[in-house]
């Protein structure tokens, strides 16, 4: 008898070990890691079916109840392509870009912030977020592109960055005064056909992807996966891409920043920002043909 | 772990054994014609006003690619390849090109192996955002104003994926990214041909970026040349 137990005891801890070592493995992919928080998929998982699944579906492909009431779509997690990242175009984000979205919410869209959920919540969210799609099983994340300190603010660099807004014609779908007007505005549809509008600088919101400058900089570096704004890391040098922010950031005419105090005391940059009308992003007629 | 490099190390001699087999040279063919019936979607002329640049590289107006027939019912653009029965192939050394130029993807279909290299290019004075719209691989969009150098990139999937510049609507243009090397891309005559394929049983697809895909089965035995043909039913809209 007690041998048998032995025997089984000892076949109960061959059959442990044998089942075990796949589930180490999933359970390091059912994970996420965002500073000192490390998120579970199990725990993510309850709050997904609390929180979430109402727009973005019970299998995370963006097909839940609420989806046909929303304007910019619930994003598809099974697809796993996401506008905001701080790594190359066509790689996968870091925990901490999901992360960052969760807390940030997304502007002009239906997703709110979710300030109210905790750290631990919203990294045990993303370890969940991640099983739903085989990309984070095949796939790394990308390399974060490396940010350089922002140089000093001058008048030069808003106006070298007016010559790159015209040279890598933004202005196509963002508009000469970045009403969001351009040429190519009205046909612009994203990865799922559906119309989408190019950001209105003038309206003066948050942008898509945070509110810093770094923000605006690595939102036209990394472009948004998904959408028609492409990743320009091929084509603008570091040096140069801060002057476009600095540029940029004169546009928001309704928000103060130390850019646009800057160009207002100049007598052309003063005459620019008094002429400009404030009103919403375009709909209909109200872009120009 | 140890499962792991079991996998490996039978996926290696797998692969070789693959190389072996393909390294015959010679073989049989596999030819045809790829024809419609039915009545095919007029093309439409294409308004390239608000590009000025490529507009005016145009004396008449461009038209729409997405069904180009040619003479005697033939159906252009359509990929014909070896989807079944032959090995997966390592990709050619030598890169394929992709070029935008007065505002139209040439060529219009571009057919390549998996990870071979693709090189593409902006002849324009415009700056044009490149999108393929892949569902297997990975989805990217990059600019590429007017002087940058060719871009490249792979694909390590097959897949047929759409790809369109945001900035000028009108261009559309496909990438058929394939396992092997056996095939074609029908032109003005809507002829193919697949030449050096070793005897075996081959599964024959023809794919047409709005008709979709067709195949037949095909045995090839010694170096004998086989005529396969294909009909799609074309569509008035």
């Amino acid at each position: 008898m007690r041998l048998m137990t032995t025997k089984s005891i000892r076949l109960f801890l061959v059959v442990l070990a044998i089942s075990a070592a796949p589930a180490l493995v999933s359970a390091q992919q059912m994970e996420s890691h965002i500073g000192k928080w490390t998120g579970h998929a199990d725990a993510g998982k309850q709050l997904y079916f609390r929180y979430c699944w109402g727009c973005h579906g019970f299998r995370g492909d963006g097909n839940g109840e609420n989806a046909p009431y929303l304007n910019i779509l619930p994003r598809n997690f099974v697809a796993a392509t996401f506008k905001c990242r701080s790594t190359p175009t066509g790689t996968l984000p870091t925990d901490q870009d999901l992360f960052n979205a969760i807390e940030r919410g997304f502007n002009n869209s239906n997703m709110p912030s979710w300030i109210t959920l905790t750290d631990q919540n919203r990294a045990d969210l993303i370890a969940f977020v991640k099983t739903l799609s085989p990309r984070w099983k095949n796939d790394k994340p990308g390399e974060p592109i490396t940010v350089p300190p922002e140089p000093k603010l001058t008048i030069e660099s808003i106006k070298h960055g007016h010559e790159l807004f015209e040279k890598l014609e933004c202005w196509k779908c963002h508009g000469q005064e970045g009403y969001g007007d351009g040429p190519s505005a009205a046909t612009l549809t994203d990865s799922n056909d559906q119309p989408i509008r190019p950001y209105n600088f003038a309206a003066g919101s948050r942008f898509k992807c945070g509110a810093t400058n770094q923000d605006l900089y690595k939102i036209f570096i990394t472009g948004l996966d998904g959408t028609p704004m492409p990743s320009f890391a091929d084509v603008i040098k570091a040096e140069e891409a801060w002057d476009l922010v600095h540029f940029l950031r004169t546009l928001q005419v309704t928000r103060k920043s130390p850019e646009l105090t800057l160009w207002e005391s100049t007598k052309e940059g003063a005459e620019q920002v008094a002429s400009k009308k404030i009103y919403g992003t375009p709909t209909g007629s109200g872009i120009k043909q | 772990m140890r499962m792991k490099q079991a996998y490996l190390a039978g996926l290696t001699m797998l692969v070789a054994s693959v190389i072996a087999t393909y390294a015959a040279p010679g073989g049989g063919t596999i030819s045809g014609k790829v024809t419609y019936e039915g009545t095919p979607a007029k093309p439409k002329p294409i308004d390239m006003s608000k590009e000025p640049s490529c507009a005016k590289q145009h004396a008449t107006p461009v038209m729409t690619e997405t069904v180009v027939t040619g003479p005697n019912n033939s159906l252009e653009n359509v990929v014909v390849y070896v989807s079944a029965g032959a090995p997966d192939e390592n990709a050619p050394s030598q890169p394929v090109r992709f070029d935008q130029k007065g505002c139209q993807y040439i060529p219009h279909v571009l057919a390549f192996q998996v990870n071979q290299t693709l090189e593409i290019a902006n002849d324009d004075q415009t700056s044009h955002n490149i999108h393929p719209l892949p569902k297997i691989n990975r989805e990217w969009n990059k600019s590429q104003p007017p002087g940058t150098p060719p871009m490249t990139d792979k694909y390590d999937k097959p897949e047929f994926i759409p790809v369109k510049c945001n900035i000028h609507p009108w261009m559309h243009g496909n990438f058929a990214v394939l396992k092997n090397s056996h095939y074609a891309v029908t032109q003005g005559e809507g002829s193919f041909t697949l030449a050096n394929l070793p005897p075996g049983k081959y599964t024959i697809t023809a794919w047409h970026e709005s008709y979709g895909d067709q195949t037949q089965d095909v045995t090839i035995s010694g170096s004998e040349a086989k005529t396969v043909n294909f009909v799609f039913k074309a569509k008035p809209y």
